[in-house]
């Protein structure tokens, strides 16, 4: 993977990670499908892309079992 | 902290040493792994927050840093026989990334995160708690020392992740903190190395290599393969040690250090594996096979621990050195 793009702006940047979640840096809140707000707590949050987490709307690497890659126990 | 007891004429030799006495001047051929893991757990301590009894000076001081090497010498030996088959599991995979994934998802025998989840009684899950508190005290220390040896787009990830893994700004928040209430809400001593007594070498080598890979310039691939490897573990674990603790009913604390590590390292395993190792692989590509052995040893070690913890736990003993867990508790 590149580096991410450098420059002088300091606003959100999103990166979509190949079968998994949304990378997601500098947001402040997402908007679930509902509409709903979810503070971002991180500076960095994994906004889930597979729809099959079980704390949307943040990734929970359930994409992993699901099908994309294979999962450790 | 003071000074582990010793396990064997290593660590003996070498407590006496680190006290004022006899001067160690080789390892030698220590009494098994816990003697040697011991002894090489002590000498990589005084790198990290030392001992009360120990003079802080010691920690370059050239006599202990040979002893060290040998130690460190039949470690890597041993480590890079026994990782083969976690290792063949990438074979089949095209990327670093897959290769990566590939072995962190390669299955054990053991898993106790399965045992937790359903079967483990609440004095078993404490026990799990001390043994993790050897690493989880100094949460993400070992794989600091590669900051400096990184340059470019893998550093700026690496920091990236540590200022998450180091509270995000907030001293309260820091990983090693939040670990540090659960373990004091399960009836646990939360002082760095309280337990070293009680945890054998299977948990000392998991610690001693992250230290190996750390304190080495050469291990930096291996370090951040290492924690590559550790993240893209945990989410799925740390989802089933939750759910443990709720069924036991272990505590808000404890729960919250799960809860919040699914999340958080579902974000760091991105970042660890495809920005930090991604980019080093890219800027310095002689460093693949060390990052897949760093990732190999981690998940080989957890197989290690997992084995004996379990083997353990189905024949109703304890995983602790001393047995018995309710002086403990
Ligand atoms: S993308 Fe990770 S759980 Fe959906
Ligand atoms: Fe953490
Ligand atoms: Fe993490």
């Amino acid at each position: 993977m590149s580096a991410p793009a450098s420059g002088s702006r300091t606003g959100c940047q999103i990166t979509v990670v190949p079968d998994g979640p949304a990378l997601v840096r500098g947001a402040d809140v997402v908007y679930d499908d509902q509409g709903v707000a979810h503070e971002a707590e991180r500076p960095v949050v994994a906004v889930c892309l597979c729809g099959l987490s079980q704390r949307l709307p943040w990734c929970d690497a359930t994409h992993k079992v699901a099908g994309g890659r294979p999962s450790k126990t | 902290m003071k000074l582990p007891r010793p396990r064997g004429k290593l660590s003996e030799a070498l407590v006496a040493d680190l006290t004022g006495g006899r001067a160690l001047d080789h390892a030698g051929d220590p009494d098994g792994p816990d003697d040697l893991h011991l002894s090489l757990w002590m000498l990589y301590e005084l790198h990290y927050r030392g001992f009360e009894d120990v003079d802080d000076r010691r920690e370059w001081d050239p006599r202990l840093l040979a002893v060290r090497a040998e130690l460190e010498t039949s470690f890597e030996d041993g480590l890079r026989e026994d990782v083969g088959e976690v290792l063949a599991a990438a074979d089949e995979a095209e990327d670093l990334v897959s290769q990566l994934a590939a072995i962190a998802s390669h299955e054990g025998e053991a898993s106790v995160s399965q045992f937790l989840h359903r079967r483990a009684t609440a004095a078993q899950y404490r026990e799990f708690l001390i043994e993790r508190s050897l690493y989880h005290l100094k949460e993400s220390d070992p794989h600091a020392w590669a900051v400096p040896r990184l340059d470019g787009a893998a550093k700026v990830a690496l920091a990236e992740l540590q200022y998450d893994e180091f509270g995000g700004g907030r001293p309260d928040r820091l990983h090693s903190a939040l670990f540090a209430r659960a373990l004091e809400e399960a009836g646990l001593d939360a002082s760095y190395g309280a337990y070293v007594d009680r945890v054998s070498w299977h948990t000392l080598a998991v610690n001693n290599a992250m230290s190996l890979f750390g304190l080495h310039r050469r291990f930096r691939g291996s370090a951040m393969g290492h924690l590559a490897a550790f993240e893209m573990t945990s989410p799925l674990a740390c989802r089933r040690y939750l759910q443990g603790a709720q069924r036991l009913e272990m505590g808000a604390a404890v729960e919250h250090y799960f809860d919040e590590h699914i999340e958080a390292d579902a974000v760091h395993e991105e970042i660890a594996a495809r920005t930090i190792c991604g980019s080093l692989a890219e800027t310095e590509p002689e460093l693949v096979d060390d990052i897949l052995f760093g990732a190999a040893a981690c998940v080989h070690l957890d197989e290690v621990v997992a084995r004996h913890a379990i083997d353990a736990w189905t024949a109703g003993g304890s995983v602790l050195l001393g047995g018995d867990t309710s002086e403990v508790a």
